[in-house]
């Protein structure tokens, strides 16, 4: 897999808490994300992983702590969080369509919304998102007329239509029936061999190991350990990363 | 019976308050959920001053009987105007649709409020992630869907609004009941003029639900071609 300037930071985030209400859920999180990296993110449910995604877009306000993406402090509030959002896509693990739109207009929505392209734009690049996910053919359905995994795959090329540098994923295979996973999944390792750069929390063990150039291992609202993927599940060194992974493997 | 007399006699003057009961209900409804909907987004909005005056103007309406409200807006009023502007004058109508619009703002934000609280969270995250503004994500995302989610208490209400406009009758707008009580007072024949009043309001409520079972079909989102 070939990867464009591993240096430059994408993410950097600094001793992030969060709380909700009196619940410590973050307790200290410090964590880099190199352009064009792949970072999987896996941990026991209520670890607080998907709520430190959701910090990265600040669709969760963090309690303390730094945030910076692309040389933006997006814990600042003279940043324009939604200037920040537009180069940061996202997919979610119950998908989020717009149930009201077509396909179609689920991915020509934002761009047009926000002026980045002219519907006659934002037209061609939703059809060739959807060719790209495979999907052409459904552009004028109904998210209720189409699978799960389709559903999803169109999520994912709703978010690429804003053209994101960053894309986060919150578990977006964990809501889908298992014989409808591969073809999230395939669509996210295309994306990933085009240097995208991606978070991805989930649970899909195999695919970290295939695709991830580092995964995190969270426990009790910190990085407890982390690693290549050939480290960390084959040799793990953290006493909780070897007994989740002896759980989950 | 005398069905016979009334058709000839008094279908005339019902025809006329039926036309402006219609007329009365549809500008009320229109102002109203124009009303309805800033008062629903100042009750769901941060500042406490804008939150504070939608809660009170919904509990005053919602506290008090419309034929109280309608008095105060016809009598009392103008009466308290009248001190520092003598000579005002309002009529009948103008009261009634003030009445009316008030009434049918407040029920009808709390019918909004309940159809945005309906729309999944998930909705606003997701328009929220891709770079909207929260008041693009109100009225492109949230906004249409809670819309479709009232459409059924939105017309529950509508009819509402409809029959209240013959309390107006009180403040003596000239709608359908209020022609039908000047018709009755001369000649007495009670069962057959206000059973035609009745048919009157069935066969506009009748339409008015036929429409809505019309718009909800269009609203179902799968299978529209």
């Amino acid at each position: 897999m070939t990867k464009t300037n591993k240096n430059s930071e994408k993410v950097v985030v600094t001793d992030l808490h969060k709380y909700f209400d009196n619940n410590e859920v973050l307790t200290g999180i410090d964590a880099t994300i190199y352009e064009g990296e792949v970072v999987c993110v896996i941990g026991p449910s209520g670890s607080g992983k998907s709520t430190f995604l959701r910090c990265l877009n600040k669709l969760e306000d963090l309690t303390s702590g730094k945030i910076v993406i692309d040389g933006f402090d997006i814990t600042d509030k003279k940043t324009d969080i939604n200037k920040v959002r537009e180069n940061i896509g996202m997919v979610f693990q119950q998908f989020n369509l717009f149930p009201n739109m077509t396909v179609k207009k689920n991915i020509m929505m934002a761009p047009v919304e926000l002026k980045k392209m002219t519907p006659l734009d934002a037209d061609k690049k939703a059809m060739e998102l959807l060719n790209r996910v495979g999907l052409a053919e459904k552009a004028a359905a109904y998210p209720g007329e189409l699978s799960g995994g389709q559903q999803q795959r169109v999520a994912i090329a709703r978010a690429l239509a804003m053209n994101p540098d960053i894309m986060l994923f919150d578990e977006p295979t964990s809501a889908l029936d298992p014989e409808m996973v591969g073809e999230v999944l395939d669509v996210m390792k295309e994306l990933a061999a085009e240097g995208m750069t991606m978070v991805v929390v989930t649970h899909e063990m195999g695919f970290a190991r295939e695709v991830a150039d580092r995964v995190l291992f969270m426990a009790d609202g910190i990085i407890m350990e982390q690693g290549a993927p050939e480290e960390l599940f084959g040799n793990p060194q953290n006493e909780r990363t070897k007994d989740f992974l002896g759980k989950v493997l | 019976m005398d069905f016979s007399r009334v058709f000839t006699e008094a279908m005339p003057l019902l025809l006329q308050g039926l036309s402006l009961t219609i007329v009365v209900s549809v500008v009320s409804i229109a102002i109203g959920m124009v009303l309805g909907l800033f008062i629903c987004l100042m009750k769901m909005s941060k500042n406490v001053v804008l939150r504070a005056i939608s809660g009170v103007y919904i509990w005053i309406i919602r506290g008090t009987p419309m034929l109280v409200q309608a008095l105060i807006v016809f009598f009392g009023i103008p009466q308290l105007i009248q001190m520092a502007a003598p000579g005002f004058h309002m009529n009948a109508l103008t009261a009634g649709i003030i009445t009316l619009s008030l009434n049918a703002g407040a029920y009808l934000a709390e019918i909004y409020r309940g159809g945005i609280m309906a729309v999944p969270e998930g909705q606003s995250e997701a328009a929220r992630s891709l770079g909207l503004s929260k008041s693009q994500t109100m009225v492109k995302v949230v906004l249409p869907q809670a819309f479709k989610f009232s459409v059924p208490s939105l017309v529950n209400q509508f009819i509402i609004t409809i029959k209240d406009t013959s309390i107006l009758t009180v403040i003596g707008m000239a709608e359908i009941v209020n022609k039908a009580q000047q018709y009755v007072g001369s000649t007495f024949v009670y069962f057959e003029t206000y059973s035609v009043v009745a048919l009157m309001y069935l066969a506009i409520i009748s339409l008015l639900m036929l429409l809505s079972n019309f718009i909800e079909k269009r609203l179902k989102y799968e299978g529209k071609k």
